[in-house]
């Protein structure tokens, strides 16, 4: 079993790596590679999308490298391996981003990227830190976190899910932030798992163990 | 709801923790990977590196230390001390730190933080603001700070709020604050620099600098305004747990996460 983890330079791999290779090793899970050649992606069985950054920067990134994209769309949507995006990698499956331009998504989960605009003035953003999940739709991926469950945000802009079904799970801070997605075999997460500690390393092991 | 964030804070200075760390049974206390898995293990919601000798010749130091942390440690970590250049930024995002922490270099030319937001994301960097208090009202309340560089003894002249406001606008994505005044005397936060600060500003402040018992961290955040409160001694020497911490604050009305 082989899992890549695309390297299109956007922001910190490293703790992903290391978390998902160590959950990896517990449950048996094979291999973890960091990659940007589409022939590796297009042996994958898994998929991880990471990401840091602004939307537009972490796109350009991706598209820049040839045959990256064209080698995850195949993977994902013709050969159906499962797929997790996490942060922008997550935010990038949406039809449109309006971090400071509009940018085209995937748009394999519909839905707008737009600024977090708490009703409470006094919050500040970016929402940054621990908050606690409030679990929306049970997902085998979710296997063991519930609601109440912290995980760790870095972020300015949201996700807003069109279909309600493919919100799998939201936060508060100051009005409802998307925290997961998922529809088939298609999972993100706006936190970051490799930054949650325990919570975090076991949805990584749930990602590996998933037959969508 | 989202948390109010204990971060400890380890000096590090060529590779080893200044002082070391002793509040739990350490192989080598001065080894700051192992106070990191320390403080993982105890449930701080954050981690903070200062590299207080930071040079050029011992940077790859720093980043060695880093990458190790970070395999070991799931958990937000910001590293700060000598970040000068959006290469330095690099090294250490690359390394395994989450954020990277600006001081001087920021002070010199406020520019280095958009360039370093727009290429890497305003969530990943931080300015660290040292402030000291220069007017004083006729209640020997502090109205005016400005920014000191080199550990607090070089005056730069700039108001500390201005700067603020101007990192923030730059695409800061947190101000990790820290008062000159109150560093090490455990006398508690500066209230009045740490609340014209957070109320000036949009982004997070970390609170820093003073912190001498539980009932500081509640303080920084209720009458400080903080989003984080940040304290290295007060752990460092096992006087108070992260847990203790925590739930002092939860008593009084904070919310904080308790692992």
């Amino acid at each position: 079993m082989l899992t890549a983890l695309i390297d299109y330079e956007s922001g910190n791999l490293h703790s992903a790596e290391k978390a998902f290779q160590r959950m990896a090793r517990e449950t048996g899970a094979g291999e973890v590679v960091v990659t940007d050649d589409p022939e590796i992606v297009s042996r994958a069985d898994r998929i991880v999308l990471p990401g840091d950054g602004a939307f537009p920067s972490c796109r350009r990134a991706l598209f820049e490298h040839s045959g990256l994209f064209e080698a995850i769309d195949e993977a994902v949507n013709r050969r159906a391996r499962p797929f997790f995006g996490i942060c922008i990698g997550m935010q990038m499956l949406a039809d449109t981003g309006h971090e400071y331009e509009e940018t085209p998504g995937f748009g394999w989960i519909g839905g707008e990227v737009t600024a977090i605009t708490p009703a409470d003035p006094s919050l500040k953003v970016p929402h940054m830190g621990w908050n606690d999940l409030v679990i929306d739709h049970a997902h085998p991926v979710l296997k063991g976190i519930e609601t109440g469950t912290h995980a760790y945000f870095v972020h300015s802009y949201h996700f807003r899910v069109t279909d309600a079904a493919e919100r799998l799970a939201h936060c508060d801070y100051g009005g409802e932030i998307t925290a997961i997605v998922g529809r088939d075999n298609i999972f993100g997460t706006q936190f970051h798992p490799e930054k949650s500690q325990a919570p975090g390393l076991a949805i990584i092991a749930n990602f590996l163990g998933w037959r969508p | 709801m989202l948390k109010t964030r204990i971060i400890p804070c380890l000096d590090v200075a060529d590779g080893r923790v200044v002082k070391g760390v002793n509040f739990v049974d350490l192989v080598d206390a001065g080894d700051p990977v192992e106070a990191a898995k320390a403080y993982d293990a105890a449930g701080a919601d954050e981690l903070c590196f200062l590299d207080i000798h930071a040079t050029h010749e011992n940077r790859g130091t720093m980043y060695d230390l880093v990458t190790r942390t970070a395999e070991q440690c799931f958990m937000p970590l910001t590293v700060g001390g000598g970040v000068r250049s959006h290469e330095d930024v690099r090294q250490l995002l690359l390394a395994g730190a989450d954020k990277v922490s600006f001081n001087s270099a920021a002070v010199a030319d406020p520019e280095v933080v958009a360039g370093a937001a727009d290429r890497f994301g305003s969530q990943c960097i931080v300015v660290a603001i040292d402030a000291k208090t220069v007017e004083t009202d006729e209640n020997g309340q502090g109205v005016r700070w400005d920014i000191f560089t080199h550990g607090g003894r070089r005056a730069t002249g700039v108001d500390a709020l201005d700067f603020a406001r101007t990192v923030a606008a730059r695409g800061a994505g947190e101000i990790l604050l820290t008062s000159m005044d109150r560093d090490g005397t455990r006398a508690g936060f500066n209230l009045p620099l740490t609340r014209a600060i957070a109320d000036a500003v949009s982004i997070p402040v970390i609170a820093s600098g003073g912190v001498g018992n539980l009932d500081h961290f509640v303080e920084g955040v209720r009458e400080g305004h903080a989003s984080a409160v940040l304290a290295a001694s007060i752990f460092h020497f096992g006087e108070y747990t992260i847990r203790e911490a925590k739930e002092h604050m939860a008593a009084a009305g904070i919310p904080v996460r308790l692992t």
